[in-house]
């Protein structure tokens, strides 16, 4: 069996008929990340005993012949925003190198009620603030596919490890791209939820408007299988929301025929690489042979959405953030003399330069005097975006579009200046300003043998037909 | 409208972030490019749009009072107990966090 193409379902069969047991698979999983990930950098913590205990209890449930629950021995790693209880979690933050979870992320627990064997916590940009990993305050993740390259941000780990082949699903969290844009560059599958699909209970918060706790795998059939363990009602989100939970898995392999497919003309304006456009276009191409009918749409506040998100996203960051003050998390700047100087003095420490940034752009827009021309003029434009949507949403029943700009791009190339990194996100901070569901799947290599992908966009709860389509976009290349 | 050193150290000190005189110059440097890209929102007129502060409410089927923010009956449940919440702490007595004196007399 290679375990770079290991399926869930293949877990489940060999395990099923013997051939393998969850321990073994554990085992050979954590020896895969053992001899793989120095060069990598996916991981920041491997929950060993955890994995083998979770393992064990498994292979009984096989040796007893119980039903298996639904992804029973799946080997799975958490972005580490994500609370494991009793394991350090850190958010890729010196702030936290110490921090040891209290308690387990709901999408973390239903993970491990379905069965799945957590190996350990995975890499990400500190406080899942970036589009490379460079941001981690431990060490950046280097991209499988060419190890000069990012694997893209700031799930940088989450989709790095899937394509190693270190995991067979990972969670990661997405708040303006940072689950669809790591899995193009590093040619896996992610998916968006929409927004109060997936309890965010335990995610550390970065931007509460933004933020969606979603999966990465190497299939669309496993991304939606991992979804449909993860979604649903929360009592501890207040935010979750009680829309039922349809079989997102079956949704993969059916008839695409009759749906109707829009192409937003701004997503495929000039700055867009040709190798991507062709790539989308080829996928398009087999989409209206499968019966779809395309449509040219329009997106007109398409340009705004990125100050529209660097406004909204830094002013919910700097407010998240203001927790981490050197009382409660681990981190307390050594020689402070006042209360004053404790907060201050740790958080200078504590944070790195994208962070601090980040906290200061967002406290600057909503500062007295500035709060009217940026933060609640972001708002009334975040408005518009929704309403274009909406209005694409009576033609269309999905939207397919580019998730980068251009392919991964290399270690350094982007980190002097932080405003090229976020025109970065252009195709994918719009859907979690209105909060629509959306996967990235890959669609081909360049001609340097990079990963490039493809996005589809659905309506609110409806990644149903997201998966459908994106599944006979998978199909099409086999 | 151009961000200065004076305007940099104000929100750093409003943020409770502490900055090097080398931080801070190239914070002044970031903020005025990336304000001065969050400038062309000013080319639409928004005269009258409701602002969007949270989404789910626009996507909410009508009469789901209990689709969203739905809030729990009003009764004591197990949370994580002291030792727990405690146990991260830089520094604690024991029962409380402890922080540096806060009144001088």
């Amino acid at each position: 069996m290679n375990k770079k193409t290991l399926t869930i379902g293949e877990v489940q069969s060999s395990l099923r008929e013997g051939r393998t047991t969850a321990t073994a698979l554990a085992e050979t999983h954590l020896a895969a990340i053992a001899a793989g990930d120095g060069e990598i950098g996916s991981f920041l913590t491997v929950t060993r005993e955890r994995a083998l205990a979770k393992a064990a209890q498994i292979d009984r449930l096989v040796e007893k012949g119980d039903p298996l629950p639904p992804l029973a021995g799946v080997p799975v790693g958490i972005k580490d925003v994500l609370m494991t209880a009793g394991e350090r979690t850190t958010a890729g933050s010196k702030f936290l190198d110490k921090f040891v979870a209290p308690y387990d992320a709901t999408s973390v627990a239903r993970l491990e009620s379905a069965g799945a064997v957590c190996l350990g916590k995975l890499n990400c940009d500190e406080f899942a603030m970036g589009s490379s990993n460079e941001n981690s305050a431990f060490y950046p993740v280097h991209n499988p596919r060419d190890t000069t390259r990012v694997p893209g941000g700031s799930s940088g780990g989450s989709a790095a490890s899937v394509a190693a082949g270190f995991a067979v699903a990972t969670l990661g969290s997405d708040t303006g791209g940072s689950i669809r844009q790591p899995a193009s560059f590093c040619g896996v599958v992610g998916v968006l939820p929409t927004y109060g699909r997936v309890s965010r209970y335990g995610l550390i918060a970065f931007a509460s408007s933004l933020d969606h706790v979603g999966p990465l795998a190497n299939t669309v059939e496993d991304a939606a299988t991992v979804l449909e363990v993860i979604s649903g009602r929360d009592p501890l989100d207040s935010t979750s929301v009680a829309a039922p939970v349809p079989g997102f898995a079956a949704e993969c392999g059916r008839e695409v025929k009759g749906l109707r497919v829009g192409l937003p003309k701004e997503y495929f304006a000039p700055g867009l690489d040709d190798e991507t456009r062709s790539a989308i276009e080829r996928q398009v191409d087999g989409l209206r042979r499968a019966g779809c009918k395309i449509v040219e749409i329009t997106l007109p506040h398409t340009e705004y959405a990125i100050p529209v998100y660097y406004i909204v996203a830094t002013a919910e960051a700097s407010a998240n953030l203001a927790r981490f003050d050197g009382v409660r998390y681990t981190s307390r700047s050594a020689h402070v003399k006042t209360l004053a100087d404790m907060y201050r003095k740790s958080r200078d420490e504590g944070f790195g330069a994208e962070v601090k940034r980040r906290i200061l752009l967002g406290t600057y827009v909503l500062s007295a005097g500035y709060y009217d021309a940026y933060y609640r003029k972001a708002q009334q434009v975040r408005a518009l975006l929704l309403r274009d949507f909406q209005q694409a949403f009576a033609q269309v029943d999905a939207i397919v579009t580019p998730v980068t700009p251009t392919a991964a791009f290399k270690l350094g190339e982007k980190t002097g200046d932080p405003m090229e990194m976020y025109l970065s996100d252009i195709y994918t901070v719009t859907a979690n300003l209105v909060g629509v569901p959306g996967i990235s799947l890959p669609c081909g290599n360049n001609q340097q043998g990079l990963p490039l992908g493809i996005q589809v966009l659905g309506k609110h709860f409806d990644e149903g037909t997201v998966l459908r389509l994106a599944s006979a976009i998978e199909c099409n290349q086999k | 409208m151009k961000v200065t050193e004076k305007d940099v150290t104000y929100v750093a000190d409003l943020a409770n972030l502490e900055l090097t005189p080398d931080e801070s110059q190239r914070m002044v440097a970031d903020l005025n490019s990336i304000l001065g890209h969050m400038d062309q929102l000013n080319r639409l007129d928004t005269s009258g749009v409701e602002p969007l502060a949270e989404l789910v409410s626009s996507f909410a089927p009508a009469g789901g009072e209990d689709f969203a923010y739905a809030q729990r009956a009003d009764e004591v449940r197990p949370g994580l107990t002291r030792e727990a919440a405690l146990a991260n702490a830089p520094d604690t007595d024991g029962t409380c966090f402890r922080v540096p004196k806060v009144i001088e007399r």
